[in-house]
């Protein structure tokens, strides 16, 4: 492969090598920490006892450092007795990658340790719906506030300003009056996220809203629209795919509240599962529930980017089934945000 | 042009006697049209202002084909942008079937140079849209806009969508967006710019046959000499800083217009006229550009 293909600008690379990077850029971490975890030279600053020999307080399984370990062994030999053996590890805080494989199915068909705590499933369901809460409440507000903020310059003079000014103080910072005003369960929580989201989705839809083309605003009054209806016939179809992009990216960042907004009052949802598995040291479960977080935002972020390609079909209008499918489903209303077919499209 | 051609030219004035009765019957007809002292200023760059139009006055009639031309920055699309009503004029006023412009309105159709179609619709859809906009029903629209894109030559692409239509497919698309919405006057400013010289021949023509078979009236603006003198009844010549009318000439080549007509007397008379209007003499000459030498001695291509 030539050297220009790689620094190309703007250049997408061919669908293989675009599968390829993808993979890579998922297997080159996992191999850096196998490496860690599984070749005995790398690293591998505690030693694992396997049997204690005659150093008094060594047991079995317990990690000691590497030089305490030579240390005892040096004294037990010197004083005529059996040198303790045992195997190169790492600290508790970095399990092997199959550790944290297992872990994803343990951590699921463990009980809790005690009665009446979550499973991981509770816990992340309970995470999930208030995410889903403090997203979909922010958003009810949010992008409204921020299409007509970007549309309507004396609304954005209105409102912005002290939105801009709100934005910058750190939502967590809500938490103590939160959970005065709201009590100490899902509620608080989910006002954190709102919170942590609102402010900035205003501006940054606001801000995508304000780009829209002045060109298509212009034809659609040579044809006729009133003032009235150029927002939801023009103006906010000319930015849909893009606010939806930006509703993505905000999912995303509400995802990053939700671990303070966890600890908010009672702790719950998948913090509370992660601080409880730290406490009993348990870092296997503590990396299978963060990855799984990571699992969550990925998939969601990537089934969303599939819906929006079959739903904005203009953008690409290849004809597939769940496409026709939102075609039809879109057809025969008066169409404000859609394009629709009254037919079946033909394929053209 | 050498000077021997130009002494065979006609008068670009003289008027055979079926032109001169053709402009005799197109006077008679009601004024649609009728921009009176218009002006235009712009704030410019330095705090000062830019007269972009200056006391600019003409009439349209019924049914004419009038083209705008003139230099670049003469203020064309300003003018244009006027009587759509998308900018608001300093002095003057513009009357449309004699009631005054204030603002865009379906009454005069716009056709941009950039197209500018909705792309999340389909050409159908786009047709629709100003049909829509009065409060027809989907359905009644829906067999309007057909028959706007059957006049266009679309019947074959109502379901596509603008992405997947080339230039010229895209301006016959806007073509039948405005006449779908039944304006007064359509508003045309350099539509063809941006097409390859064979489509823009073959969407002249289709434009020339629409406007035989519709009722409009076309303003039409374009920097392209042979254009403005193919389509139009009447040509409004602008000259530069300020945007004045420096002559409103009546073109003397008979109708129907073809592509043969290029070489017709008329044709190459009323094109000279222009020419000289917009490119006067005493500038013409190209100015020496202070261009360097950049090349080996002895490596020439001319
Ligand atoms: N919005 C504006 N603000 C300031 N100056 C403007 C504005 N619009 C136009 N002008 C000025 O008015 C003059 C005429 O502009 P206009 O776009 O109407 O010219 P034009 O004849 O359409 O040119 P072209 O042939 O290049 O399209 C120019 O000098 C331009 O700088
Ligand atoms: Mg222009």
């Amino acid at each position: 492969m030539s050297r220009a293909r790689w620094v190309a600008i703007g250049r997408e690379p061919s669908p293989r090598l675009r599968a390829v990077l993808t993979t890579c850029s998922f297997l080159l971490p996992l191999a850096l920490w196998a490496l860690v975890s599984y070749v005995p030279w790398i690293w591998h600053p505690l030693m694992r006892i396997d049997s204690p020999g005659d150093v008094a307080w060594f047991k079995p399984g317990l990690l000691v450092e590497r030089p305490a370990f030579a240390e005892e062994n040096a004294k037990a030999v010197a004083a005529g007795g059996h040198a303790a053996t045992g195997r190169p590890a790492n600290p508790v805080f970095l399990p092997a990658p199959h550790e944290v494989g297992r872990a994803f199915w343990t951590a699921f068909t463990t009980p809790p340790i005690l009665r009446g705590e979550p499973w991981l499933h509770q816990s992340l369901a309970l995470s999930i719906k208030t995410i889903f809460w403090g997203f979909v409440i922010s958003s009810l507000v949010g992008v409204p506030l921020g299409i007509v903020c970007g549309a309507y310059g004396p609304v954005s003079r209105l409102f912005e300003p002290v939105i801009d000014f709100v934005r910058y103080m750190p939502a967590p910072a809500f938490g103590a009056l939160a959970v005065a005003v709201l009590g100490i369960y899902d509620a608080p929580k989910i006002a954190i996220i709102v919170l942590g989201t609102f402010f900035q989705q205003v501006l940054v839809i606001a801000n995508t809203v304000r780009r829209h083309d002045p060109a298509l605003v212009e034809a659609a009054q040579t044809l006729g629209a009133r003032p009235g209806q150029l927002l939801l016939r023009v103006i906010v179809p000319s930015c849909l795919v893009d606010i939806y992009n930006d509703q993505r990216i905000l999912l995303g960042w509400a995802w990053t509240y939700l671990i303070v907004a966890e600890v908010v009052g009672v702790s719950s949802g998948i913090t509370f599962f992660i601080n409880q598995q730290a406490k009993y040291r348990n870092f296997d479960n503590v990396y299978a529930a963060i990855i799984i977080i990571g699992v969550i935002g990925l998939t969601t972020d990537q089934a969303l980017a599939f819906l929006g390609r079959q739903i904005f079909v203009w953008k690409d209008p290849r004809p597939t089934g769940i496409r026709n499918f939102f075609q039809r489903l879109f057809a025969g209303r008066d169409v404000l945000l859609f394009p629709d077919n009254d037919q079946p499209p033909t394929g053209s | 042009m050498s000077a021997p051609v130009e002494d065979f030219l006609p008068d670009y004035r003289a008027q055979s006697p079926a032109v001169a009765d053709r402009f005799r019957r197109l006077k008679e007809r009601p004024v649609v049209l009728d921009v009176e002292h218009l002006g235009r200023q712009f704030a410019g760059n330095d705090g000062g202002i830019v007269t972009a139009l200056r006391d600019v006055s003409f009439r349209v009639h019924r049914r004419e084909f009038i083209c705008v031309i003139g230099p670049s920055g003469c203020g064309k699309s300003t003018l244009i942008r006027l009587v759509a009503g998308l900018e608001q004029p300093t002095s003057g006023r513009i009357l449309l079937d004699g009631h005054e412009v204030h603002g865009p309105g379906p009454d005069r159709g716009m056709v941009f140079q950039g197209y500018t179609l909705f792309p999340w619709l389909t050409v159908k859809r786009n047709v629709m849209f100003g049909l829509t906009m009065k409060g027809m029903s989907l359905s009644q629209a829906d067999s309007e806009a057909r028959q706007w894109i059957d006049l266009v030559g679309l019947s074959r692409f109502q379901d596509s969508y603008p992405a997947q239509l080339s230039g010229g497919m895209k301006q016959r698309t806007a073509i039948a967006r405005a006449l779908a919405a039944q304006p007064r006057i359509l508003l045309m400013d350099e539509p063809f710019g941006a097409l390859d010289a064979q489509t823009r021949c073959q969407m002249q023509m289709h434009l020339m046959e629409i406007w035989r078979n519709v009722d409009v009236t076309i303003l039409f603006i374009t920097h392209d000499l042979d254009e403005a003198v193919l389509l139009a009844d009447r040509i409004l010549v602008l000259k530069a800083h300020p945007g004045e009318v420096q002559e409103l000439i009546e073109v003397s080549v008979p109708r129907p217009r073809h592509a043969d007509q290029f070489t017709a007397p008329e044709f190459l008379a009323t094109r000279r006229r222009i020419d000289e209007l917009i490119h006067p003499r005493t500038e013409s000459a190209v100015e020496k550009l202070p261009i360097v030498r950049l090349t080996q001695v002895g490596d020439d291509v001319e």
